[in-house]
C-alpha cells in the first residue's frame, strides 16, 4: 500500500539531491537544473497532499509553479548567455565582478 | 455493424486495446516500404522522371532492396563520439514516434451489451481523457532524439542540425498547440474519439430534422472541424505538422545541401534506418492527428450509400494517406526555407494569427452559449433508438 | 498491487536519475538524467490521478525547459567534459554531509511520516480531480481564488519573454 507519506519522503529525497547539487556544482547551468529538480520535488509533494485531502488546490499550485519555472528559466538562461558573451566563462567561481 | 459483447465467454470490448495495438503496429510496419515507394513514384511523376523501375514490377521492391542493403552495411561509429548517447538517440526517436500513435481513434465500434443495450467503444490503444495533450507531450519529446544525435556525433554539421531542430520544433509546437486548442475549444474535450464524435453533427447550424438532406449531411465533410473552426486552424496545423516532422520545405535540420544531412550525417546502417523509420512514422502520426482533429477521423465524407459501405478505419487510413500525399506534393514543389524566414514565419506570422483566431473563436463560442461539451454526456449505454440517430454506419446497414 | 510495483520502480529510477545528474561531469548527460527524472515525476502524477498536470509536466519541463537547457549548453559549447573544471576540494563531501543532515531533519520534523487521514474521503472520489475538465472549472471559477493569480501569471510570462530577449540581445 502506497500512502501519501511515501510520496512525501520521496519528494524530500529528491529535494535534498537538488540542494546537494546546488552546493557542489560549479556550472551555473547545472545549478539551474538542480533548482528545477527542487521545484519538481516540491510540486510532487503538492500533488500528493492535494490528493490526500481530496482537493484540487495542490494541482493549482503546481500549474503556477510550472509557469514560474518557465519564466525563471528563460530569463536565467538569457543571463547566462549574456555573462558568457562578456566574460568567455560561466564558472560561478570566476564570475565575481561584484566582489571588491 | 454491431458486435456481440461476449463471444465464447470472452469479453470483446476489453480486447480493443490489444487489437488496436496489433493493428496499428502491423499496419505501420507493412506500409513503411510502400510509403517510401509512393513518395518516390509521386515525386518522379511530378518532376517528369521515371522513378524506381528496376527492382520488381514498377520498382515496387525497391524499398525492400534498400532495407536489405541497410542491414548489411557496415556500422560506423565516429571516433570521438559520445558512444552511449550516440546509440541512445535513434532508439529515442523511434520510440517517441511510435508511442504517439497510441491515442489515435481508428474507428467507432458498436457492441450489443448482454442486457440488450448498444454501447460504442473507440478502437484505440489507450482511450485517455488527455488524448490530445498526450500526443503533444510525446511529440515534444521527439526533439531529444534529434538534438542528442546531432550533439553526440561530435561533428559540427550534425551539431548545427541539432541546434536548428531544437529551435524549430519549439517554435512550431506553439502554433500547433494553438491550432489544436481551437478544435478542443469547439469540441469541449481533449479525448480524440469524442472530438471525432463532435464532428458528426449537422453543418452550418442547420436545425435538427429527419429529412433526406439531414441524413446525408449529418457528419459529412461540411460538419468537420476544418470548416467548423474556420479553415485558419487547419492551415496553421498543416504548416506546423510539416515543420514538426522536419520535412521539406522545413527540412533545415537535415538539409542535404547545407549541412550534408545534418543530425544523421554520422549515422549509417540500421541506425540510419531507424531515423528514417521514425521520420515516416511521425508523418503517419501527425497526418492521423490531422485526420482526427480536422477531417472527421473515421467518418465518411457524405452519409450516403457508396461512402458508408467503406468501414470507418479505412476512411481513417484514406485520410492519413491523403496527408502523406500532401507531404510528398510539398516536397516536390517548394524549395527549402532560409533559416531566418523559417523563424519569421513561425513567430511573426503563424503565432499571432493563431492567437487572434483563438480569441475570435472564443468570442464566437461565447455567443453560442455554453458549448454542448462531449464530456457533459454521462457515461451510460446508449439505447437502441438513440443509436440509429448517432451512428451513420448503423443507418446505412439497416 | 500494480501501483505499488510502479511506485517503487519509478521511485528508484527517479532517485538514481537525479543522483546521476549531480554526479556526472558532463552537462549534456546531466540534462538527460534530469529529463529522465521529470518523466518519472510525470508518471507519479499519473499514479496520483493528476493526468492533466502529468501531460503539462512533460510538455513544459521535458519538452520546452530542458530543450532550452540543451540548446544553451550546445550553443556555449560546454558539452565536452572538462570545459568547466569542478573544484576539487573538501566542498563536495561537506555539502553531501550537510544535505543528508537536512534530509534527516526533514524526516524527523514529524508530519512527513504520519499524516492524519482526512475524514470521509474515499479513494473513489479522488478520480475526477485531475482531468482537464476539473482543472478548468476550478481554475476559472470566480468563487475560487485562482482566477487572479492566473491572470498575474500571464503578465509574469510576458515580462519574462521580454526580459529574456533583452538579456540575450547582442547590442541594444
Amino acid at each position: 500500500m502506497i500512502t501519501t507519506s511515501h510520496y512525501l519522503v520521496l519528494s524530500a529525497i529528491l529535494f535534498t539531491i537538488g540542494v546537494i547539487g546546488v552546493l557542489v556544482k560549479r556550472n551555473p547551468i547545472v545549478i539551474f537544473m538542480c533548482v528545477e529538480l527542487m521545484l519538481n520535488a516540491a510540486n510532487l509533494s503538492f500533488i500528493a497532499l492535494g490528493r490526500h485531502f481530496g482537493q484540487v488546490n495542490g494541482q493549482m499550485y503546481v500549474i503556477f509553479a510550472l509557469a514560474v519555472a518557465a519564466a525563471e528559466v528563460s530569463v536565467g538562461l538569457g543571463i547566462i548567455v549574456a555573462i558568457f558573451r562578456s566574460k568567455e566563462t560561466i564558472n560561478v567561481d570566476e564570475v565575481n565582478l561584484m566582489k571588491s | 455493424m454491431i458486435f456481440p459483447e461476449f463471444v465464447g465467454g470472452v469479453h470483446l470490448p476489453s480486447l480493443i486495446p490489444y487489437i488496436a495495438l496489433a493493428g496499428m503496429v502491423g499496419f505501420i510496419l507493412t506500409i513503411l516500404p510502400g510509403l517510401i515507394w509512393i513518395e518516390r513514384v509521386v515525386i518522379a511523376l511530378m518532376q517528369d522522371r521515371s522513378g524506381p523501375n528496376r527492382v520488381g514490377p514498377r520498382g515496387l521492391l525497391q524499398s525492400t532492396a534498400d532495407v536489405v542493403k541497410l542491414f548489411f552495411k557496415e556500422d560506423m561509429i565516429p571516433q570521438s563520439a559520445d558512444i552511449k548517447i550516440y546509440y541512445l538517440a535513434p532508439f529515442l526517436t523511434v520510440m517517441c514516434a511510435f508511442s504517439a500513435g497510441a491515442v489515435l481513434p481508428l474507428q467507432t465500434l458498436t457492441f450489443r451489451l448482454a442486457n440488450g443495450d448498444l454501447q460504442t467503444f473507440p478502437l484505440t490503444v489507450g482511450d485517455v481523457n488527455i488524448g490530445v495533450l498526450y500526443i503533444l507531450a510525446i511529440s515534444s519529446l521527439q526533439v531529444y532524439g534529434i538534438v542528442l544525435a546531432g550533439w553526440s556525433s561530435n561533428n559540427k554539421y550534425s551539431l548545427l542540425g541539432g541546434l536548428r531542430a531544437s529551435a524549430q520544433l519549439i517554435s512550431y509546437e506553439l502554433s500547433m498547440g494553438l491550432a489544436i486548442l481551437c478544435v478542443v475549444m469547439f469540441a469541449g474535450t481533449c479525448q480524440l474519439d469524442k472530438i471525432v464524435d463532435a464532428q458528426s453533427g449537422l453543418p452550418f447550424g442547420i436545425p435538427d430534422g429527419h429529412t433526406f438532406i439531414h441524413e446525408i449531411f449529418k457528419g459529412s465533410i461540411f460538419s468537420w472541424f476544418w470548416l467548423g473552426t474556420g479553415i485558419v486552424p487547419v492551415i496553421i496545423y498543416t504548416i506546423a505538422m510539416i515543420a514538426e516532422t522536419n520535412r521539406s520545405p522545413f527540412d533545415l535540420p537535415e538539409a542535404e545541401s547545407e549541412l550534408i544531412a545534418g543530425f544523421h550525417t554520422e549515422y549509417s546502417s540500421m541506425k540510419f534506418a531507424m531515423f528514417f523509420t521514425a521520420e515516416y512514422v511521425s508523418m503517419l502520426i501527425v497526418s492521423g492527428l490531422n485526420a482526427a482533429l480536422f477531417w472527421g477521423g473515421s467518418l465518411p465524407p457524405l452519409n450516403v450509400l457508396p461512402f458508408t459501405l467503406i468501414p470507418g478505419f479505412l476512411w481513417f487510413i484514406i485520410k492519413v494517406m491523403g496527408g502523406i500525399f500532401f507531404f510528398t506534393w510539398l516536397r516536390a514543389t517548394y524549395p527549402r526555407l532560409r533559416y531566418d524566414a523559417l523563424m519569421n514565419l513561425g513567430w511573426k506570422r503563424m503565432l499571432p494569427l493563431g492567437l487572434v483566431w483563438l480569441f475570435l473563436l472564443a468570442v464566437v463560442s461565447l455567443g453560442r452559449g455554453p458549448a454542448k461539451s462531449a464530456d457533459n454526456i454521462p457515461e451510460k449505454p446508449v439505447t437502441a433508438s438513440q443509436q440509429v440517430q448517432t451512428n451513420p454506419n448503423a443507418v446505412a446497414h439497416r | 498491487m500494480a501501483t505499488v510495483i510502479a511506485f517503487w520502480v519509478l521511485a528508484i529510477l527517479s532517485v538514481v536519475a537525479s543522483i546521476a545528474m549531480v554526479v556526472t561531469k558532463n552537462p549534456v548527460r546531466s540534462a538527460l538524467a534530469l529529463v529522465g527524472t521529470f518523466i518519472c515525476v510525470a508518471a507519479f502524477y499519473i499514479l496520483l490521478s493528476a493526468q492533466f498536470i502529468a501531460a503539462v509536466q512533460v510538455i513544459v519541463y521535458a519538452g520546452a525547459i530542458m530543450v532550452l537547457f540543451l540548446f544553451v549548453i550546445m550553443l556555449l559549447n560546454l558539452g565536452s567534459p572538462g570545459a568547466l573544471r569542478e573544484r576539487g576540494s573538501l566542498q563536495p563531501i561537506i555539502a553531501t554531509g550537510l544535505g543528508i543532515c537536512f534530509l534527516i531533519a526533514l524526516l524527523l520534523s514529524g508530519s512527513l511520516l504520519s499524516l492524519p487521514l482526512p475524514a470521509g474521503v474515499r479513494p473513489a472520489e479522488y478520480e475526477p480531480l485531475g482531468t482537464v475538465r476539473a482543472i478548468g472549472i476550478n481554475l476559472y471559477d470566480p468563487n475560487q481564488p485562482w482566477l487572479f493569480p492566473f491572470e498575474a501569471t500571464s503578465i509574469l510570462l510576458l515580462v519574462a519573454v521580454i526580459g529574456a530577449i533583452i538579456m540575450a540581445k547582442r547590442k541594444v
